[in-house]
C-alpha cells in the first residue's frame, strides 16, 4: 500500500529507511516538517531543534564523524548560516552518510529572498539531488545517503516549496541497519590545517570527477524519449509542469544534478533537434549546457524570477513557438477585491508592543518571525528586516552611524537564541546604547510553533532546562534588563520610554505566550458599546482581525476575539468592555 | 493533458479549516484507487491571509498545481475568496460558495472596501453555483468548526468519488471525538446541492 505524504514527510521517511540515527535542524518554512516527522519515528532516531542552522549542521557533522548516518534540515537562507561548516566538511569528509536537506522558496511565499541552493552544491563541490515529488523525495534521500557514504562527501538534497508541501503517494521500505558508531582517530583526515588541508583540496577535485561518473550512470537521471524535434532538460518540480505542458517532447530529467552528467547531456543533445532548458530560479543548467558548446534556449522563454507553474509554462511554450501567449483580461467580477494579507492573530501579544512603539519617535530594526507583520499598516512599526538576528546588530550600526533618533531593535525569542545573542554582546562590548526588545511568545510561532532553548521542552517533548533570556542578557553585559506584559500597553510604553531615555544599552523582554499555540483565549470576550462608541476608529489602528468595520462603526466579532483587552486600553471613549458572562 | 484528471481548488481564510478539507478529499480519492497530488500553502499565509489548497486525482497526475480554467470544482469558505480564485474554475465547473463574509483588515482600516454586490458578482462569475450557509448549518449540527466539512459535502457532488470512500476518508482524517459530527456535516452538505 502507498501512503499520501508531503515531500517533507517523505524526506523523513527516506531518512528513517536509510538508517539515519541523528537529525538536527532549525525550523524554517518550507523545511520544518522534515524533522518534526523524523522525530516521530521514536528513540531509534535522535532528533533536535538546534539554536541555529550552523549548530545543527555541526551536530549532524559530528554524528557523521562518529560513523552515524545523519541529516540536517533548514530553509534556503538557513544554509547561509551553515555555509561555514558546509564549505569545509567537503574537505575533511564524512564517515557515516550526511545529507543536508535544504528547502528553497521560489515565489517567496514565506521568505525574504529567492536564493537558489543549487549554487551551494557547486560552491562546496558536493553532490546535489533534486526530487520532483514525494516518492523521489524519499528515494533520493536514500540515494544521497548512499553516495555520501560511498564517497565520504556531504550531499545536498534540495527541495522547493512545491515539492515540500505537495502531497503524493509514497511506497514504504524497510529500515536499513545503522552502521556501528565509534570515531576512528585520523587527524590527517579530519584536521584541515594547511599541511593536511592542501592534500584534501586535491582529493576534493578527484572525488568530484568520480561523482560525475556516478551521476552519469545514476537512475536518478533519466532520458524520456518522445518526439525528437524538441528536447527539454529539466529538474525538480519543473519536470512535473513540463510533462503537462509539453506531453510530446523528449525529456532529460535530472535528479542527481550536480556534478553535471555531461555525457548524458551530450547524448540527449545529439538525439534531438532543439533543446530547451526549463529550470526554476537561476540559470545554472542552461549556462552549463551552453558551456559544453551545445546551443540551448531557456531564460528568454522561461521566467527566472518567481516560481514556475503549468500556467506560466503555457505562456513560455507559446513564446517559444512564436505565438502570442493568451493573456486573460481580469474579469469584472474580480475587480477591486480587497486584498487579504496575513495579519497578527487576534490576541497576539506582539500587537501591544508595536502599538506602544508607535507612541515613540524611534527607528525600529526588525527581524524574522510573526512579528515581521508589524511592518504592515496600520501598525507600521518596523523600519527594516534583513535576516535572522539583524534586528539586534543593525540597531547598533544605525546608532553608531549617528542616527539622530533613538534606535530600538526587536527580535523574537527563538531568533534571540538563533543569532540575537552575539549582537547583544557586540552592543555591550562596543559601548552601544540601543534598546533591544525580545518579543518572547514562548515558541517559534511563524513556522508552526516549535520549541526552542527557552521553552523548557525538546523536539521529542522531553522536559529540559529553560534558558532565561534575562539571565543571558545580563551575562552578555547588559545591566538594564526588564520584563514587561505586552497586554499592558501603558506598562510597555513606559518601559520603552524609560529605556530609550537612558543612555545605556537595555533589554526589554516582552513576555506572553502565543495564544494560537495555547489554543485558548487570553481573557474574556470584549464588546463595543455602540451607544458610547464615537466612531473615532482608533481601535482599528491595532489591525486586530476581530475588529470589523460595519457601516462606519467598529464591531468585535465574537468568533475571532481572543480577549486580550488591548483594544479596551486604546479606546478613548471607554466604549469597549468585557462581555458579561452568560 | 489527460481528460480524466480531476482538479479541485479549495479556498478560504487562514484558520477556516481548508487544509483539513483538502486532506479528506485527497484521502477519498486515494481510497478510490486514484493517483493523488495536493498542494497547500504553509507559513506566512496562514496568519489570517487567503489560503488555497489544490487537489488533483486521476490515473496519472504530474503537476500538483491546478492550471487556470481547469478545475471541475471550486469550493470557497468565504465569498470574496471565491471571486479572487474564480479563474481556476473550468467554464462548466461547479462553484460551491459559503455565504459568509470575513472582513479583511484592509477593509476595517479603511484602505479597501468589501464589495456590496457580492451575490450578483458571484452569479456573474459562476453559471453553476451552489450558494450555501455552511457556517449556520455546521452550527446547527453542533459546531461551527465543521463548516469546512459541510462545504466539502457539497463539493463532493461535483466529483465522482463513491460515498463510502468519503466516509472512510473522514474517519481517517478527524479525531474520534469529532467523527460523528463531521460525518453528519458531510452528509448534510451533500444534500444541499
Ligand atoms: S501565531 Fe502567535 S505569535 Fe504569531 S501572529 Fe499569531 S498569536 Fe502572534
Ligand atoms: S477584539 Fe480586542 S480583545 Fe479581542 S482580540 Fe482583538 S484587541 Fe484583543
Amino acid at each position: 500500500m502507498k501512503h499520501l505524504m508531503s515531500g517533507n514527510e517523505a524526506i523523513a521517511r527516506g531518512a528513517y529507511e536509510a538508517g539515519v540515527t541523528v537529525g538536527a535542524g532549525y525550523p524554517g518554512t518550507p523545511s520544518t516538517e522534515i524533522l518534526e516527522r523524523l522525530a516521530k519515528y521514536g528513540p531509534e532516531v535522535y532528533c533536535e531543534w538546534s539554536p541555529n542552522e550552523k549548530v545543527a549542521f555541526e551536530v549532524a557533522a559530528g554524528a557523521s564523524l562518529a560513523g552515524a548516518r545523519s541529516i540536517v534540515t533548514m530553509k534556503h537562507v538557513g544554509l547561509n548560516v551553515a555555509a561555514d561548516p558546509l564549505m569545509t566538511l567537503s574537505y575533511i569528509t564524512v564517515e557515516g552518510g550526511f545529507v543536508a536537506c535544504v528547502a528553497d522558496d521560489p515565489g517567496m511565499h514565506s521568505s525574504q529572498n529567492e536564493q537558489d541552493t543549487r549554487n551551494y552544491a557547486r560552491f562546496a563541490k558536493v553532490p546535489l539531488f533534486e526530487p520532483s515529488d514525494s516518492q523521489e523525495a524519499s528515494d533520493f534521500l536514500k540515494l544521497a545517503m548512499e553516495i555520501s557514504e560511498k564517497y565520504r562527501t556531504p550531499a545536498i538534497l534540495r527541495s522547493t516549496t512545491r515539492v515540500s508541501h505537495s502531497r503524493s503517494l509514497v511506497g514504504w521500505g524497510e529500515r536499513a541497519v545503522p552502521p556501528k558508531v565509534g570515531l576512528v582517530k585520523n587527524p590527517s583526515r579530519f584536521v584541515p590545517i594547511p599541511v593536511w588541508g592542501r592534500p584534501m583540496r586535491q582529493r576534493l577535485e578527484e572525488r568530484l570527477a568520480l561523482l560525475k561518473k556516478e551521476a552519469e550512470a545514476s537512475p536518478a537521471n533519466r532520458l524520456e524519449w518522445g518526439d525528437r524535434k524538441l528536447g527539454i532538460i529539466t529538474a525538480s518540480i519543473a519536470y512535473q509542469y513540463v510533462r503537462e505542458v509539453w506531453p510530446e517532447a523528449s525529456i532529460l530529467k535530472l535528479g542527481f544534478s550536480y556534478p553535471f552528467p555531461d555525457g548524458l547531456i551530450r547524448e540527449f543533445a545529439s538525439g534531438v533537434e532543439r533543446i530547451l532548458v526549463v529550470e526554476e530560479l537561476d540559470s545554472i543548467l542552461e549556462e552549463h549546457v551552453r558551456s559544453l558548446g551545445i546551443p540551448v534556449a531557456g531564460r528568454e522563454f522561461v521566467p527566472g524570477i518567481g516560481e514556475l507553474s503549468t500556467d506560466r509554462l503555457q505562456a513560455s511554450r507559446a513564446r517559444f513557438e512564436g505565438r502570442e501567449p493568451v493573456m486573460d483580461e481580469p474579469m469584472p467580477y474580480a475587480r477591486d477585491l480587497p486584498p487579504r494579507p496575513p495579519v497578527l492573530c487576534p490576541g497576539c501579544p506582539h500587537r501591544g508592543v508595536f502599538y506602544a512603539l508607535g507612541k515613540h519617535d524611534v527607528v525600529v530594526t526588525g527581524d524574522i518571525g510573526c512579528y515581521s507583520l508589524g511592518a504592515f499598516k496600520p501598525l507600521d512599526r518596523m523600519d527594516s528586516i534583513l535576516c535572522m538576528g539583524a534586528g539586534v546588530s543593525m540597531a547598533h550600526g544605525l546608532e553608531k552611524a549617528g542616527e539622530p533618533r533613538r534606535v530600538v531593535g526587536v527580535v523574537g525569542d527563538s531568533t534571540f537564541f538563533h543569532s540575537g545573542i552575539t549582537g547583544l554582546v557586540d552592543i555591550a562590548y562596543n559601548r552601544g546604547q540601543s534598546t533591544i526588545i525580545v518579543l518572547d511568545n514562548r515558541t517559534t510561532a511563524m513556522t508552526g510553533h516549535q520549541d526552542h532553548p527557552g521553552t523548557g521542552k525538546t523536539l521529542s517533548g522531553e522536559k529540559t532546562r529553560a534558558l532565561s533570556i534575562e539571565e543571558i542578557g545580563r551575562a552578555c553585559g547588559i545591566e538594564r534588563v526588564l520584563t514587561v506584559d505586552p497586554y499592558d500597553i501603558e506598562e510597555t510604553s513606559l518601559a520603552i520610554a524609560g529605556e530609550i531615555e537612558a543612555r545605556a544599552p537595555s533589554l526589554i523582554v516582552s513576555r506572553a505566550p502565543c495564544p494560537l499555540r495555547e489554543r485558548r483565549r487570553v481573557g474574556g470576550l470584549r464588546q463595543i458599546n455602540q451607544e458610547e462608541c464615537k466612531g473615532c476608529k482608533l481601535c482599528l489602528k491595532l489591525a486586530c482581525p476581530a475588529i470589523e468595520l460595519q457601516d462606519d462603526f467598529p464591531e468585535i466579532n465574537p468568533l475571532f476575539c481572543a480577549g486580550c483587552g488591548v483594544c479596551q486600553q486604546v479606546c478613548p471613549a471607554g466604549a469597549i468592555s468585557e462581555e458579561a458572562r452568560k | 493533458m489527460s481528460e480524466s484528471i480531476r482538479s479541485v481548488v479549495l479556498v478560504g481564510v487562514g484558520g477556516q479549516g481548508i487544509l483539513l478539507a483538502s486532506e479528506v478529499l485527497a484521502r477519498a480519492a486515494m481510497i478510490s484507487g486514484y493517483e493523488v497530488k495536493t498542494n497547500e500553502v504553509h507559513g506566512m499565509a496562514q496568519r489570517g491571509g487567503s489560503v488555497v489548497a489544490q487537489v488533483r486525482y486521476g490515473p496519472r497526475v504530474y503537476s500538483p498545481l491546478v492550471a487556470r480554467k481547469t478545475a471541475q470544482v471550486l469550493g470557497a469558505l468565504e465569498q470574496i475568496e471565491a471571486l479572487r480564485f474564480a479563474d481556476y474554475l473550468a467554464p462548466d465547473g461547479l462553484a460551491v460558495v459559503n455565504a459568509q463574509a470575513i472582513v479583511p483588515v484592509t477593509v476595517s482600516m479603511g484602505a479597501a472596501r468589501y464589495p456590496q454586490d457580492v451575490e450578483s458578482r458571484l452569479k456573474a462569475a459562476f453559471p453553476r453555483m451552489a450558494y450555501l450557509r455552511a457556517a449556520e448549518v455546521a452550527r446547527s449540527l453542533g459546531s461551527i468548526q465543521a463548516a469546512n466539512i459541510v462545504l466539502l459535502g457539497a463539493v463532493s457532488r461535483g466529483l465522482d468519488l463513491p460515498s463510502d470512500a468519503w466516509q472512510e476518508a473522514i474517519r481517517a482524517s478527524v479525531k474520534e471525538k469529532f467523527r460523528d459530527l463531521n460525518l453528519k456535516a458531510f452528509e448534510t452538505g451533500r444534500c444541499l446541492v
